[in-house]
């Protein structure tokens, strides 16, 4: 079967090149695998798990944001904050959960009378923890 | 006339000088070379970003539902000047240079009647513009605790100019640092951020893409994130430029330095060889008198 090039970059470094036969997108509007042939698609990015099936297995990585550039031949993954499954710890996910929590607070102070971007910000935690559920780790 | 042992106390003064300076270059050189490592690392995800972000508002421009983050507000009274600096000095004039090219910009957008504000990133720009243009300075980030920039500083950074945006204190945004180059050279740019500016690619290949959820929902998650990583893109470049100026400056200090020993042992040379010749002279004059 043929392969996409699969890159994953976040703005400090690139994480991941490597030739994928699927990739599995965390997308903002649900997961998404992406294949050869796929159309070409712009989607944002939920805090999530991104799974990429390789000929040496598959890796996972948590990413917190961004967007991903599918095309027939290639996924670029650009992340706000990616990194290794195995490099996600209790405290990493606290740190990200602490974040969200003062954006939404922020968002909270900012926009009363907007409901809009309070439910984002909501909606970015609920993902989270559910991420945090997914791979095991709880939110307090 | 300085006496021998004045001398002496200058040479050794200037002799610690250039050790100092010395090892400010070598620490400067290797904090370069992280620092360009950080820029190299984080150009794939600018480049990338740019290019679908330039596809993207291409398209959006012409429409009147674009964001306001890429049409502008619709008027430019009031500009907010970013202006990011080191925090140290001993750089050369890699400060100066960002600061006197916000200055003129400043100088300029008042001569034109415009309100000016200013947000300082960096101890040495803020002593400047305060010193200068005080009654516009507005907000000052201090990144003096940060050892290495990571994208969570800018973030914040592009957090609080994102506010202000969005509070209507501002039209135009446009920040200031020092594009590295090379290590002798590296260039004070100004770079409008907002309203979002991109290039035009003619005829470029644009592909059509299906955007999820929507055209105008990814461009309206993007554009904020574009903002960061323009500041982001900058204070990598800023960190580069910081190091490459201190180790040229530092590089020139030493070498001033080593001339200027050479010059002092010289002199000291001949005072001594001086009063070698004098003693000489009154001894034989001695023996003659007898």
């Amino acid at each position: 079967m043929a392969n996409v090039q699969f890159d994953l970059v976040s703005p400090e470094r690139l994480l991941a090149s490597v030739e994928a036969s699927e990739v599995q997108i965390p997308g903002a509007d649900g997961d998404m695998t992406a294949m050869e042939g796929h159309a070409p698609t712009i989607t944002t990015l939920r805090p999530g798990v991104l799974r990429v099936v390789h000929s040496g297995g598959t890796d996972e990585y948590v990413v917190s944001g961004g967007f991903a550039e599918i095309t027939a031949k290639g996924v670029s993954v650009l992340a706000e904050q990616a990194l290794p499954r195995g490099e996600m710890t209790q405290e990493v996910f606290d740190e990200m959960i602490a974040d969200a929590k003062a954006a939404m607070k922020s968002a909270e102070e900012v926009f009363k009378n907007e409901p809009g971007p309070v439910d984002d910000a909501a909606k970015l935690i609920s993902d989270m923890v559910a991420m945090g559920g997914h791979i095991g780790l709880t939110s307090n | 006339m300085p006496s021998l042992k004045d001398l002496k106390n200058r040479i050794a003064s200037v002799k610690s000088t250039r050790k100092i300076t010395k090892a400010m270059q070598m620490v400067a050189a290797a904090k370069l070379r992280r620092a360009q490592d950080a820029a190299e690392a984080s150009r794939p995800y600018t480049e990338r970003f740019n290019t679908v972000m330039t596809g993207l508002a291409s398209g959006a421009a012409g429409s009147a539902s674009a964001p306001r983050l890429l049409s502008g507000t619709g008027s430019d009274q009031t500009h907010l000047l970013v202006v990011m600096t080191a925090e140290r000095g001993l750089c050369g004039g890699f400060n100066g240079n960002i600061a006197k090219l916000a200055r003129s910009h400043a100088q300029k957008l008042l001569a034109q009647g415009k309100t000016v504000k200013i947000l300082t990133v960096g101890k040495k720009g803020r002593d400047v513009i305060k010193r200068d243009l005080g009654e516009h300075f507005v907000e000052h980030v201090d990144l003096s605790a940060v050892k290495r920039i990571s994208y969570h500083n800018a973030q914040s950074i592009a957090k609080d100019v994102l506010a202000k945006f969005d509070g209507g204190e501002f039209d135009i945004a446009t920040i200031f640092f020092s594009r590295f180059e090379n290590v002798v050279t590296q260039h004070p740019t100004a770079s409008q951020i907002i309203p979002a500016q991109f290039e035009a690619v003619e005829g470029g290949e644009t592909s059509l893409y299906d955007y999820e959820p929507s055209e105008e929902a990814v461009l309206a998650d993007l554009l904020p994130r574009g903002v960061a990583t323009q500041i982001f893109a900058a204070l990598l470049e800023n960190a580069a430029s910081e190091q490459g100026a201190r180790m040229s400056a530092m590089d020139n200090a030493t070498r001033n330095a080593g001339d200027m020993i050479d010059k002092l042992t010289i002199e000291y040379n001949r005072s001594r060889q001086a009063k070698i010749t004098n003693e000489l002279i009154e001894i034989i004059s001695g023996a003659e008198a007898l």
